[in-house]
């Protein structure tokens, strides 16, 4: 805890025998049971398609569970109503293997739009409408990933990594409290994805944000997890502190 | 050798009663349209009749002619412009999965629907009623025209865009009128562009006949030639609307190709 002051960890998230299927096809979750504490970064690897993604969008509440309880800083998702659920959302971030920045808008823009969950309404559609404060707080998040020199760039004219680090902004905008990455850099290069995922979890470290994150790289679970959830067929396999684990206890999981 | 599968498939008996159907239906509609071949061959001469006395064609009236077909490509612009505008709000609403529901989506889908099956002079007709002669009733009769034709498109456009940047941005706690605001419109912009373009096209058209209704434009004098059997200045109407209005496709082309090509 970055407090120091030892006291009971405060619980981010707490997923009780949590079950999902799509429609009336087989189920793609079953009986998934965890808790994450404040400040931790969770490792969550498994095969393709052993439903991953789906438990981070029943995290944010984008895709409603089938069965089970979750809490995501004391609300769960499947319940909350529209109001309580922004209030949620407005915690926490999203960053994928897509960037997902609007394509058409400058990078600043799309990091303004970081914000939307503490504020609406048209003075931050735009850095063009937004007060100097905004834009100051959205320069400082760009600067953060290295990126300040590109803030007037088109969000389409980047390369992958620079969309990378800007989506990365974008979320940290926000002052989340946690943060959710799919894959986060699965479509850059070995030496880019290296650097993103320094930077990433340097950042979050930093702020002490909570982060769920999946790779397909086993190595990048390790290094910058503190634990590792494996999932097989949409079970939990493992769940052990990274210090614990070689790659060879993964490799079990892809079978 | 492997045995090729026939070029012709074999009607099933079925598939020849259909086509007997069809056969069935397009001579029922040429009778009702009257096909007369007896006319056919009397045409050509009175066409040619025509013709003689049209051409060379007018020259006289231009600078009239002139001034009325910038009165047509006004109302075109007016009315397109206002009804592309009016047609954001209305084709969010149109759009599955954004702001409004499923109720709401079919509803102002099939409202948009009738405006766009009235054809454009019908609502000319209505407007001169409403607001009598004129070009602001042809500008009217356009901006609903276009209204109908751009809700739906622009809907279609939103339903169509990538859905990521729009997911990152709820993911974040954004309202739904923020994330249309912020990734949906954006994202569909060039769509909206190109549709407009193709929208303004279109109202050019209609608005070169808007005047045989007293709705405005150059159609009226089209209407006054032919009624005062001056066709020589009917005949250089007809040529007028055919240069402007290829002459606003190809503009619309190339518009379309600077505007958006770069950007795809
Ligand atoms: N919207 C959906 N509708 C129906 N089935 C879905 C949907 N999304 C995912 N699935 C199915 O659920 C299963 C788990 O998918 P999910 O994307 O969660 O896997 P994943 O672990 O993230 O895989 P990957 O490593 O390839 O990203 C797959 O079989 C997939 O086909
Ligand atoms: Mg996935």
């Amino acid at each position: 805890m970055r407090t120091g002051v030892k006291t009971a960890p405060v619980i981010d998230i707490s997923v009780d025998r949590l079950a999902k299927s799509y429609g009336d096809g087989p189920p793609v979750l079953a009986d998934l049971s965890f808790k994450v504490r404040q400040g931790e970064a969770v490792a969550l690897v498994g095969a393709n398609g052993t439903g991953k993604s789906t438990l981070l969008r029943c995290l944010m509440g984008l895709t409603l569970p089938s069965a089970g309880s979750l809490a995501v800083l004391g609300i769960d998702p499947a319940f909350a109503g529209r109001r309580e659920l922004r209030a949620l959302r407005a915690q926490t971030g999203l960053v994928s293997q897509k960037h997902n920045l609007v394509p058409r808008l400058s990078v600043l823009t799309n990091v303004i739009h970081g914000i939307l969950g503490q504020r609406g309404g048209p003075t931050v559609w735009s850095q063009t409408f937004a007060t100097d404060a905004i834009r100051m707080r959205a320069m400082a998040a760009l600067g953060k990933v290295g990126l300040a020199d590109l803030a007037d760039r088109r969000a389409d004219r980047l390369s992958g990594g620079q969309s990378q680090r800007v989506a990365i902004a974008r979320a940290l905008m926000a002052g989340p409290r946690f943060l959710i990455a799919d894959e986060p850099c699965a479509s850059l290069d070995p030496s880019a994805e290296e650097d993103v995922m320094d930077l990433f979890f340097r950042l979050v470290r930093e702020e002490g944000v909570t982060v769920v994150f999946t790779s397909h790289n086993i190595s990048h679970a390790l290094k910058y997890g503190d634990r590792v959830l494996g999932l097989a067929r949409g079970r939990l396999q493992l769940d052990a502190a990274a210090i614990d684990l070689g790659t060879a206890d993964l490799r079990g999981l892809y079978d | 050798m492997t045995d090729l599968p026939a070029r012709l498939e074999r009607p099933s008996a079925l598939a020849f009663v259909v086509y007997a159907l069809a056969i069935a239906l397009l001579v029922w509609s040429f009778d009702g349209a009257g096909w007369s071949a007896e006319k056919l061959l009397r045409a050509p001469p009175a066409l040619a009749d025509f013709w003689s006395r049209a051409w060379p064609p007018s020259t006289q009236n231009l600078p009239r002619l002139g001034w009325k077909m910038v009165e047509t490509l006004q109302i075109a612009l007016a009315g397109a412009a206002l009804g592309a505008v009016l047609a954001v709000p209305v084709a969010i609403l149109a759009a599955r999965g954004l702001i409004a529901g499923r109720v709401v989506n079919t509803l102002v889908r099939t409202v948009l629907g009738f405006l766009r099956a009235v054809p454009d002079i019908a609502w000319a007709l209505v407007f001169v009623v409403a607001v009598g002669l004129g070009p602001f009733a042809g500008m009217l009769a356009i901006m609903v025209d276009t209204l109908g034709f751009c809700g739906r498109f622009f809907a279609d456009d939103m339903e169509a865009v990538d859905k990521g940047p729009a997911e990152a941005l709820t993911a974040t706690g954004a309202g739904k009128i923020d994330v249309v605001a912020c990734a949906t419109i954006p994202g569909a912009m060039p769509s909206f562009i190109s549709t407009s373009l193709y929208a303004v096209e279109k109202a050019v058209r209609s608005s070169t006949i808007l005047g045989l209704v007293g709705a405005g434009g150059i159609g009226i004098e089209l209407k006054v030639g032919f009624d005062l059997f001056d066709y020589p200045t009917a005949l250089t109407v007809i040529l007028m609307i055919a240069v402007v209005v290829i002459g606003v496709e190809q503009l619309g082309v190339w518009a379309r190709n600077r505007i958006i090509g770069e950007q795809r």
